[in-house]
């Protein structure tokens, strides 16, 4: 019985509070900011704990498992939230420029608190039941900051944002039920024994499939994925930067989460479609992203298109597949949500995201370009970047189990993100800028200058360490995956019975 | 609205309703009631003065900006939650104090579940009413 | 009984999918109100329809005596009311900022995020 846990969620939620009730001075965005770095904190503390000694589970008010709510943390759900922290952090740094006070005083950090709040919950939760509130916590705040201000192309992007993730809640809502219906239980780790009993698997095959399509849609894989490109470029970069690093991720981590501890049942089937839905994701997001002719937006189309390698190394089922899918998760929120930085730093210094109107950033931004290139190289899967071992591992996966086709569609579609992030390169940085402004760094007062680069910089960073010294990486989500392949150390720590 | 009858019945029944609300929290932790149910209550009585007289009114009346209250009553269902904590027991475990208890009886009870159940109460009042005024002011 | 809600139930889920299928937005919002109200049946009906008493337990018992109601899904069924009125609200309000901004809910004209010249543009 372990406190640790609980501090990733009582520290955003006391924070919301706080900055929410200062959101009128500026104290409110330094609460946000101490709370965010007490956060990190706390999950780091929680990942040391976990990695000494396992499994690490809370019971809430003393009432055990299966009958109360859980809270439990393994390897993979430490890690993501420890990235949830440093993602957030990142994030709360970059607002302070970026955001405006008129926002700050809607409640912007606030509601920044109250998403990661609803992240690290998912994250934690060992219960089904539970899993849907923090995924109602976290859309309802990334409702909220998705249309705050209110211009015309939020409200457009939002409504499809808002009403999509909606159909897909119910989805899970009654897929919730239809399994209780079945196994009479919503704890996670007791499902896991509980569906074994069942004898109708035709049925539990259909709940699958449905839990397949609710997560699809929060993860956005193809063919559920059109309400991201629609609203991920509308809000301001620093909001449209925390939802491509986390949101989507939370989806892919409730797949591959409720996918090899509960519907283990009939893996030829769900897991044959779940291939190609990411192969096809694969394909779809990185055309799509060939086809847009704007600096976000893109980008947004390249969320879409990683999504389909996560989704594809938990497809292959085997633990270097899963190692894979842990790996890339990792990787890709540190770099998805750094893209968008640079193109929130561009935006404000050449004036767009539009790459037809941008330009000149290589000649006299020099060192946004460099930090430009690290992200989307390791974006890209260059060597030695944390892209390349993220996508070695996935593609060896595949080329172990004769999937030949898949494998070479991973390749051609790592190429064609090459051709993308060219392309960017090619509008917004190599020629003039078409108005004949010199973008400069310097021209940013000193404070924004050190508010938006350090982000920037310490994620570049982070991406670089992964890629240089990937051994203990690697071995981290080796462990993990083992552990996801092999829950039965999660089953027994949160049901409290040790063998 | 203009209505001569709904603003004199107003009167009473905000008054009446307020009170019913308090009643409805406090017996909540054996019979039916709590936080919950004592919080819509609650945000009714001032969604009837919203009808009877206007917007700006109510907000006059609550002194206060709901959505602080809401966002307090989540603060305050944390720190009861977090109170465990000093008896090392888990997160949330409710915590008791009889005061004036004699022999058999419970006395006073006082206790952190209360606590939680006022933070809801606050937290359901708040959302309600921020809600019920943005869209009232809006249409 | 339970053949009877199995029946309200798809018969909600129809009238909710015909609903949602129109372009107008609004009528989106209302099929996904009809919609969430026929999950909450459904969580009902899957904790089983027992004619049970309620399940309360006498004053010094540890266990209720003789067969009692399943109180988990109408907990379930309470928490997904609370979190869906929340939601709706919020839908609703937002159809009604987004008509009153772009003067439109019908979803073939609410291009503003995503351009049709764009479109057209990749597709050349």
């Amino acid at each position: 019985m372990s406190w640790l846990p609980v501090y990733p969620l009582i520290i955003p939620v006391m924070t919301a509070v706080l900055s929410y009730l200062f959101r009128n001075s500026p104290a409110g965005r330094w609460i946000s900011v101490v709370g965010t770095v007490a956060l990190l904190l706390a999950s780091s503390m929680l990942m040391s704990e976990v990695l000494e000694e396992g499994v690490v589970v809370a019971q809430m008010s003393n009432w055990a498992a299966p009958f109360g709510i859980t809270l439990a943390a393994d390897l993979l759900g430490g890690v993501m939230v420890v990235i949830t922290a440093i993602t957030g952090l990142a994030t709360v740094i970059y607002s302070l420029s970026e955001i405006p006070a008129r926002l700050e005083r809607l409640g912007f950090h606030a509601l920044l608190q109250t998403l990661l709040f609803g992240v690290c919950g998912a994250f934690l939760t060992g219960d089904l039941f539970n899993l849907y509130v923090w995924f109602e916590v976290m859309l309802i705040s990334s409702f909220g900051l998705l249309v705050l201000g209110g211009s015309r192309e939020q409200l457009d992007g939002g409504i499809k944002y808002v009403t999509l993730n909606l159909v897909s809640t119910i989805m899970f809502l009654s897929g919730i039920a239809l399994l209780y219906g079945v196994t009479g239980t919503l704890n996670m780790a007791d499902l896991h024994l509980a569906v074994r009993e069942v004898e109708d698997t035709g049925l539990l095959t259909t709940i699958a499939i449905m839990f397949l399509v609710a997560f699809g849609v929060k993860a956005a894989l193809f063919p559920l994925f059109f309400w991201l490109p629609a609203s991920y470029h509308t809000p301001p970069v620093a909001v449209s930067a925390i939802f491509a690093g986390l949101l989507t991720k939370v989806g892919v981590y409730a797949l591959i989460r409720t996918f090899t501890l509960i519907f283990d049942q009939d893996v030829g089937y769900t897991h044959t479609i779940m291939l190609w839905m990411a192969v096809i994701t694969m394909v779809t997001g990185v055309l799509g992203a060939a086809a847009m002719n704007d600096f976000r937006r893109i980008l947004s189309f390249h969320i879409i298109s990683q999504i389909g390698y996560m989704v594809l190394g938990l497809a292959l089922y085997t633990p270097l597949g899963l190692m894979g899918a842990v790996f890339y998760l990792v990787h890709h929120i540190i770099v998805k949500a750094n893209l968008f930085f640079v193109a929130g730093v561009a935006k404000r210094i050449a004036g767009s995201t539009d790459l037809s109107r941008i330009g000149g950033l290589y000649a006299h931004a020099p060192l946004l370009a460099f930090l430009f290139l690290i992200p989307a190289f390791s974006l890209a899967g260059f060597p030695p970047l944390s892209g390349f071992w993220a996508k070695y591992v996935v593609v060896k996966a595949a080329l172990d189990l004769e999937m030949w086709v898949v494998a070479a569609l991973s390749l051609a579609v790592g190429l064609l993100t090459i051709f993308s992030m060219t392309k960017i390169w090619g509008a917004a940085f190599w020629p003039d800028h078409p108005d004949g402004i010199k973008p400069r760094l310097s021209s940013l007062p000193i404070g924004d200058r050190v508010a938006l680069m350090l982000p920037i910089v310490a994620l570049a960073a982070l991406t670089c360490i992964i890629g240089l010294f990937p051994e203990p990486f690697v071995q981290f989500a080796e462990r993990a995956a083992q552990q996801l392949l092999d829950p039965t150390d999660y089953v027994t720590t949160v049901l409290g019975v040790r063998p | 609205m203009q209505s001569l009858i709904l603003t004199t019945a107003t009167r009473l029944l905000v008054a009446l309703l307020l009170v019913f609300s308090v009643y409805a929290l406090l017996r909540g932790h054996n019979l039916p009631g709590g936080g919950f149910i004592g919080g819509l209550i609650g945000a009714t009585a001032f969604i009837l003065y919203t009808i009877a007289t206007s917007v700006r009114e109510a907000q006059a009346a609550l002194r206060v900006d709901p959505a602080n209250v809401a966002m307090l009553g989540v603060g305050v269902a944390g720190l009861a939650g977090l109170a465990s904590g000093f008896v090392n027991e888990p997160f949330l475990t409710g915590q008791w104090l009889f005061l004036f208890a004699e022999d058999g009886g419970k006395g006073l009870p006082l206790s952190t579940v209360l606590m939680f159940d006022i933070g809801v109460y606050m937290a359901v009042f708040g959302g309600i009413l921020t809600l019920v005024f943005a869209l009232e002011q809006e249409i | 009984m339970e053949l009877l809600l199995a029946i309200t139930i798809g018969v909600l889920v129809a009238a909710s999918v015909y609903l949602m299928l129109d372009r107008n937005v609004l009528r989106f919002v209302f099929g996904l109100v009809l919609l969430s109200n026929a999950v909450n049946l459904l969580i009902f009906g899957s904790g089983r329809l027992t004619a049970g008493a309620p399940p309360l337990i006498d004053e010094g018992a540890y266990a209720p005596t003789g067969l009692v109601a399943n109180a988990l899904p109408q907990a379930l069924v309470l928490t997904a009311i609370v979190i869906g009125f929340g939601l709706l609200a919020f839908a609703l309000a937002l159809v009604y900022r987004t008509y009153m901004t772009l003067g439109t809910v019908n979803t073939d004209e609410m291009r503003v995020a995503e351009p049709v010249a764009d479109a057209k543009e990749a597709g050349q």
